[in-house]
């Protein structure tokens, strides 16, 4: 299945370096509590007001497992094709710090909830297939505020527990653009299922990245530095080119690649190291003993198989097939899953005479670029899905032109308006009583015989000429294809 | 009513419910022996003025249905009571007040008990002698400058020495059975799961279980009644059906089988230690129960099991105490200057000891050769168990190698302080219920105690054996009040 992945190779003299990618997403889990309190978890609380006695680590205060968290990450492991683990084990990850106040973190580490998956990337040159090495459930830390004291360091707990799914992919991925494409995908896959809202700027994604370089052909990976940390897809991009540029000019001086953690700058555009392998942390990962290892049945797995919605894969096989869309056409329309809903009820409110071709087209023309410059989502379209449909069906039975339409829809915009309202108070109706349009051209011809003389002489180009003065003489409104039919008959 | 201390907790509820006694009478009683009683340094905490007025309100509006009607109890300072300084025996912790309850006391107080204060015991529960309490040693009821074993030793002494007519203990790896052997009183270690963890300041999360300390095996049946429940909030308790232990108490254990392990017969064990072990035999049989000779091979690899395990899960569970959010604090140039004076400060040399073990054991490098060992180590012991309880329904140990030893004697040699542990720690280990019980004296007048170890959930069969071999023993403690005098 797996095409050629797309050519992004650093050339120096002689020689071409293939970058080699591997990204630990952490996807913070769309859920009411935290992953072993009942704290709320809503973004842009006051410090410290989400925080129970457990998320604090009071004595004596024991995590009880959410289940509603357990079936978010499971279904996120079926939206990637993944095997669910039945029996999976919290560990411990200690290490000290501030804002972490259980001195550990309970996370996955041997036995992860979901194992080995897949995502489908549709790249230019054809479609990509990038494997999933694990996913696992975690508690986020709290976050330490550094800046607002110049003594004094500030702990906001209000994250503190809140669940994260750790999607671990395997050394897949070739370029700043597959990159791109998979984050994006991963983000689609878990609005679809509704597991993580994807919102990269409140934190809910992020990635740590590794990067190595390799010569081209070559079979073994080289050595891997992880960049820490980096919330937006922009700076993953920037941070990949800068490192395996930095790698390869390593190797081609002769020098060799430190396996460490590294820090992405995003003001001087660079990574700079962090801490060295040799500095790494003992984590002493041992099993969490207040919790159970936790076992999920094959039915409760059924269950949520059967409450998994249909994801963009299939979506897009399906919009082919049935609407025959094209590819290119599908993957716009699938790739969010909002979109993919305003276009579905565009489909169902247009009834039984519909022209998808056109429905399609102007969704992605008209309604992407008032969208683009009003920077709104699909989801808060001035204009719905039913009005949307009725002005592609004004179009379709030719109740108006395209053009006219146009000033239909930017009147729509306020207000979302029904367009079958605003054709008939501008009065902006196409014309198509042949009769009358019969009427306007002669006394068009009467107007200029000259010129009629002249086109059946054979000046042909006047016919132009003609359409334009019958258009003019109608407002704009009248049908062009009856103007073109009537004015062949009576020239 | 100089007597009221003296008497049983079942007596007390009786009396209490006959109105022969009012719940003022008996809170009166215990408050003003335990004011007496400074001495033994049991309390690290008391709330004898609260006592007094929720004792008053009982008497005013008496809920005689209930099972620890109007009763005063001290508890082990490990459980969080709400309002009331928790300190775990530790300096880290001196000056911390939760704001919430431990399940297991809030079932006793729903039951009408009424708490007395807070009992010392070790640092963290991790002792055996209450010699690591930041609050200092307990005295104990036995002798002068004797230790009441740990880490529940101010449990033990006030059980013992009458400042409570029953308490409620923890038991990592022997701490409510070692110190109650120690003292001459009946010590129940539940079978894990059976009691809630939730609210109890954590040692050893695998092993530790909450359990009571009675005067004798009647109470403590009624005791555990109480504290036993399933609770959600500790996701390793377990749902299972409970008995009511004091009702169903029975001495009739005609036919039972009872496992002598050959295993527990150590080198440099005491002949009165034996010799108390064959008098139980003796007492089982007296009762019509038969003895079995059994194998438990890997019981010499218990004590080194759990002092990996106990100290791995201690380091990970104590690391939240870090000065940040509360407790003790030093001052310190940075962050990690602030952490390491403040668990060097806050931390007295056991902890420390058990934090240092417990790190080593974990990282990387060691956790396949120790933890990982040690597990693996632990599930065979726990099959041993299950091995031997396909041929008999009990186990008859020795509680303790040894009698209660001196203040001082062992605090320089911890390797003999954790021998103590070598028949307790295998219950815990294994998850398993076991009762001490006091069977005899040795040649100094200091008591002995027998443990009976039970099949997990089976703490009425292990209650009832107690009950039987108690009326055999008729054991009579030899309080002389010397500390009152």
């Amino acid at each position: 299945m797996s095409k050629k992945d797309s050519e992004y190779l650093i050339n120096r003299k002689d020689n071409q370096y293939e970058v080699v990618i591997g990204l630990e997403v952490h996807a913070q889990v769309l859920s009411e509590s935290k992953l072993f309190s009942t704290s709320a978890t809503k973004f842009g609380a006051e410090p410290n007001t989400q925080v129970s006695l457990v998320d604090a680590a009071f004595p004596g205060m024991l995590p009880v497992i959410n289940e509603f968290c357990v079936k978010q990450a499971i279904k996120t492991g079926i939206g990637l094709n993944a095997k669910i683990n039945k029996r999976s084990v919290f560990d411990r990850k200690n290490y000290f710090y501030a804002d972490l106040p259980q001195g550990y973190q309970i996370s996955q580490f041997k036995d992860p909830i979901v194992g080995e998956g897949k995502v489908i990337l549709d790249m230019p040159n054809g479609q990509k297939d990038v494997g999933i090495e694990r996913l696992h459930l975690e508690q986020d830390a709290g976050k330490s505020i550094h800046d607002l004291d110049p003594q004094n360091t500030f702990v906001d707990l209000n994250r503190s527990g809140v669940a994260l799914m750790e999607i671990v992919s395997k050394p897949d991925l070739r370029s700043p653009d597959e990159v791109n494409a998979y984050i994006k995908k991963l983000r689609s896959i878990m609005r679809y299922l509704g597991t993580c809202d994807g919102n990269m700027q409140e934190g809910s994604l992020r990635a740590d990245v590794n990067v190595s370089v390799r010569l081209k052909g070559s079979k073994d990976f080289g050595t891997r530095c992880e960049i820490k940390n980096v919330n937006s897809i922009k700076f993953m991009q920037m941070a990949i080119e800068y490192e395996a540029n930095r790698q390869v000019d390593l190797i081609e001086e002769g020098k060799t690649i430190d396996q460490e953690t590294r820090l992405f700058d995003t003001k001087k555009n660079e990574t700079r190291s962090m801490r060295s392998k040799e500095d790494a942390h003992d984590y002493r990962y041992f099993p969490d003993p207040d919790l159970l290892p936790l076992e999920v049945s094959e039915k409760f797995i059924e269950e949520l198989k059967n409450d998994i919605p249909e994801l963009p894969d299939d979506k897009k096989k399906r919009f082919i097939e049935e609407f025959k869309l094209s590819s290119y056409e599908a993957n716009i329309l699938v790739s969010d899953i909002a979109t993919a809903k305003y276009f579905e009820e565009v489909i169902a409110k247009m009834g039984k005479n519909k022209d998808i071709k056109l429905a399609v087209n102007w969704i992605t023309g008209e309604l992407f670029a008032i969208l683009n410059s009003k920077g709104l989502e699909i989801s808060q379209s001035p204009v719905s899905a039913k009005n949307f449909a009725i002005l592609i069906n004004l179009i379709k039975n030719g109740t108006i032109s395209g053009k006219i339409a146009k000033t239909v829809f930017e009147l729509m915009i306020d207000g979302d308006k029904d367009p079958q309202k605003i054709v008939e108070e501008k009065g902006l109706k196409q014309q198509s009583d042949p009769k009358a349009l019969e009427a306007l051209i002669d006394k068009i011809i009467n107007d200029n015989r000259e010129k009629a003389i002249e086109y059946k002489q054979g000046k042909e180009k006047l016919f132009g000429f003609f359409v334009g003065q019958a258009m003019k003489a109608s407002g704009g409104k009248a049908n062009p294809q009856l103007i073109n039919e009537i004015l062949k008959k009576k020239l | 009513m100089s007597d009221i201390t003296k008497q049983s907790l079942t007596e007390l509820v009786e009396n209490i419910k006959n109105k022969k006694l009012s719940s003022r009478d008996v809170t009166k009683a215990f408050i003003d022996r335990s004011e007496k009683s400074e001495k033994l340094n049991a309390y690290i905490t008391n709330d004898f003025t609260s006592a007094l007025d929720k004792a008053k309100k009982f008497d005013q509006k008496p809920n005689f249905d209930l099972k620890l009607p109007g009763i005063p109890i001290a508890v082990k300072d490990l459980f969080c009571t709400k309002n009331i300084k928790t300190t775990a025996g530790s300096k880290i912790l001196n000056n911390f007040v939760p704001t919430y309850e431990s399940t297991v006391t809030e079932n006793i107080w729903n039951e009408g008990a009424i708490l007395l204060g807070k009992l010392n015991c070790d640092e963290f529960a991790m002792g055996s002698s209450n010699e690591t309490s930041f609050f200092g040693n307990v005295q104990s009821p036995i002798d002068r400058n004797l230790v009441p074993g740990g880490s529940s030793g101010g449990s033990a002494s006030a059980v013992a020495g009458q400042l409570s007519p029953v308490t409620i203990g923890t038991d990592t790896g022997g701490s409510i059975r070692q110190p109650a052997s120690f003292t001459g009183i009946v010590g129940l270690k539940p079978t894990y799961g059976s009691c809630s963890r939730y609210g109890i300041v954590a040692f050893a999360s695998s092993l530790d279980q909450a359990g009571p300390i009675a005067q004798n095996v009647k109470d403590c049946a009624l005791l555990h009644e109480v504290i036993s429940s399933y609770d959600p909030k500790d996701s390793t308790s377990i749902d299972f059906k409970r008995n009511h232990y004091s009702k169903e108490l029975i001495n009739n254990i005609k036919g039972k089988k009872i496992g002598i392990p050959k295993e527990y017969r150590v080198d440099g064990m005491p002949n009165e230690i034996e010799d108390l072990w064959q008098k139980g035999i003796q007492y089982i049989k007296d009762c019509g129960a038969v003895t079995i000779d059994i194998s438990l091979p890997n019981t010499s690899y218990a004590l080194p099991t759990y002092y990996i395990v106990a100290p791995a899960e201690a380091s990970s569970n104590l690391a939240r105490y870090d000065g940040v959010k509360y407790g003790f604090r030093a001052k310190g140039e940075n962050l990690i200057d602030m952490y390491e004076k403040t668990r060097s400060e806050g931390f007295g040399a056991e902890v420390q000891r058990r934090i240092m073990i417990g790190t080593y054991v974990l990282s990387s490098g060691y956790y396949d050769a120790y933890y990982l060992k040690a597990q693996k180590v632990r599930k065979l012991i726990k099959n041993d168990f299950d091995e031997a309880y396909k041929k008999v329904d009990a186990i008859l140990t020795p509680s303790t190698p040894s009698s209660a030893f001196k203040i001082g004697e062992k605090t320089n040699d911890p390797i003999s302080m954790y021998l103590n542990d070598i028949f307790t720690v295998p219950a815990n280990l294994a998850g398993l219920p076991g009762i001490s019980i006091p069977a005899g004296h040795d040649t100094k007048g200091y008591p002995l105690g027998l443990q009976i170890i039970g099949k997990a959930f089976d703490e009425q069969n292990i209650l009832n054996i107690a009950y039987a071999m108690e009326e055999k023993i008729n054991f009579k403690n030899r309080i002389t009040d010397w500390w009152i005098k």
